[in-house]
């Protein structure tokens, strides 16, 4: 028996149910995914300003509450938060180590890097446009699986710090390495994808992005656990969290996070295996216990998919409140006004109705709503045209329809992701290995 | 009566490609649900949102399916000029259709 819990599910996630799942769920392993495709961009991008830099921005912080849990509980972790520089992020562990006085090695796995290596002949896999039409491309990162982190595995590392690496990767690794499955056991190596899949947006299996007040209620959602797994040498998995946490695990909870962002269930690809969800039986076994097996898989693609992020301009966005009746009228007129002065700058203009047709871009009511907020957004070639925006929404104050309040911009500079194929041959994952402490008597 | 009394689902996005999940509460609705709940009647139903094909998957031994939108991001998350730039409220267009 195995037991992987997941302490981070995106880049901000809460830090505290993690310390709940070292405290008091017996693990043998944490995973802490933290790295969203344009975060690595970023990540890049500061790295190119500062060479020591370009790991996850909170690194310092979650080291700092996690480690003397790590150390005090025997706990490996797994973590990307190496994100555009893995080796500069275990060299800051190590200072935080030191700082609190606890023997620590850390192993960074690096190789992900592929900015030298890509083709920018090839075709975006989004689009019908070589990845040379979307320069200034500013990072290329290949998603690396378990043969880059099974060497990691196999020092006694207590942190392995990763870059990009596939996510469920950073679950399944520590399975093959505990049981020893063969890696070309694809049936075994689907049935681990699909835990570490369930397991990878850590609160979204356990009640997160699921809640709705009286057809889905999810006791406690303030103090939500995250999930974690008892796993058996066949890939039989019970997903579960700590008694007394918030939250919910059931069958409901569990096949909505099977299928979250799949395709073909029977095709679910990975740098690992071609793993096969349509198999999957699952069936709750006690309070917040759900047990899933039969997952399937077969040979993993022949290549590996790149991430490439690119300087995409600048996104000026403007937005203003109209309230009372004919609301929406005065909305739309506000919007005639924006479109006609600004249109001639920026051709990719985009007008939503907040309170009416903004999340879906359409609806399916009809009714007068009594506050409309009116959303202007447009892709620009610099800042200076991007931020025309917020000036045209702010001068409806005085130019434009009655009663218009709450006029808000801003300006952010946009990094764009699309993704590309690269040959496994070109990929040399390496473990660099940094420690402190550990055959001195502290 | 509304797909929402009968079933939930989830919204993933990757590209420009929409997922949505479909999972009935009651199991023994999931026939039903194979029946009524086509390819073509969720592309009917998204038409303003969705301008690519749909593909509809089954998931017998769970009771639940999944419908891939293509095209349905206005080029998805990173350069989306949509206020729900991942399209994670879609699920709750899915819903909205109708079922009798």
């Amino acid at each position: 028996m195995l037991r992987i819990g997941s302490g981070a599910g995106f880049s901000g996630d809460r830090i505290e149910p993690a310390e709940v799942l070292l405290e008091h769920a017996n693990l043998d392993y944490l995973v802490m995914e933290c790295l969203a495709e344009r975060t690595i961009a970023l990540a890049q991008q500061q790295k190119s300003h500062d060479v020591n830099g370009g790991y996850d921005p909170l690194l310092k912080k979650r080291i700092k509450r996690i480690l003397p849990l790590l150390v005090k509980q025997n706990v490996r972790l797994i973590t990307n938060m190496g994100a555009a520089n893995p080796i500069a992020g275990a060299e800051k562990i190590i200072e935080i180590a030191k700082e609190l006085n606890l023997p620590c090695k850390v192993a960074a796995v690096t190789g992900d890097d592929v900015s030298n290596l890509i083709d920018k002949k090839t075709t975006a896999w989004e689009s019908d446009r070589t990845l040379s039409t979307y320069e200034p491309i500013l990072s290329a990162n290949a998603y690396l699986g378990i043969d880059a982190l099974l060497p990691a595995l196999e020092t006694d590392a207590t942190i392995i710090i990763t870059g990009r690496v596939a996510d469920p990767s950073l679950f399944l690794a520590p399975i093959v390495y505990h049981f020893n499955w063969s890696r070309d056991d694809y049936e075994k190596l689907g049935r681990g994808t699909v835990i570490g899949h369930l397991l990878e947006c850590a609160g979204q299996i356990s009640g997160g992005y699921f809640a709705d007040p009286g057809k889905k209620d999810v006791p406690d959602l303030a103090n939500i656990g995250f999930p974690y797994s008892e796993i058996d040498s066949d890939g039989t998995a019970v997903i579960t969290k700590v008694e007394g946490t918030g939250g919910l695990i059931n069958l409901n909870t569990v096949k909505e996070q099977l299928l979250y962002e799949v395709h073909n269930p029977a095709e679910y690809k990975t740098p690992d295996v071609t793993a096969d969800f349509s198999t999957v039986h699952m069936k709750e076994i006690g309070e917040n216990q759900v047990q899933v097996w039969n997952g399937s898989g077969k040979k993993q693609p022949e290549t590996l998919k790149v991430s490439v992020g690119y300087h995409a301009g600048y996104l000026g966005v403007g937005e203003i409140s109209y309230a009372g009746s004919n609301a929406l009228s005065r909305a739309e007129l506000a919007a005639d006004i924006l479109k006609e002065r600004l249109s001639k700058h920026i051709p990719d203009l985009r007008v939503d109705f907040i309170g009416v047709s903004s999340v879906h871009r359409t609806h399916f009511w009809n009714g007068n709503p009594y506050e409309v907020r009116l959303r202007i957004a447009g892709q620009c070639p610099t800042e200076e045209i991007a931020r025309l925006i917020g000036e045209e929404v702010e001068a409806l104050y005085t130019n434009g329809p009655a009663g218009g309040g709450g006029a808000r911009k801003r300006v952010t500079e946009s990094i764009g992701v699309v993704s590309s194929f690269i040959s496994r041959e070109w990929i040399k994952p390496n473990v660099s290995l940094k420690e402190w402490g550990i055959n001195e008597t502290i | 009566m509304k797909l929402y009394e009968v079933a939930h689902s989830r919204a993933g996005d990757k590209g420009d490609i929409l997922n949505l999940s479909l999972i009935p509460y009651d199991e023994k609705d999931y026939e039903r649900l194979r029946e009524k709940i086509t390819a073509s009647e969720v592309k009917n139903h998204l038409q303003n949102i969705v301008q690519g094909e749909v593909i509809r998957y089954e998931l017998p031994h769970i009771k639940a399916f999944n419908f891939v939108c293509h095209q349905s991001l206005l080029g998805g998350v990173t350069t989306s000029l949509s206020m729900d730039t991942h399209g994670k409220s879609l699920s709750s267009a899915l819903l909205e259709m109708e079922i009798d």
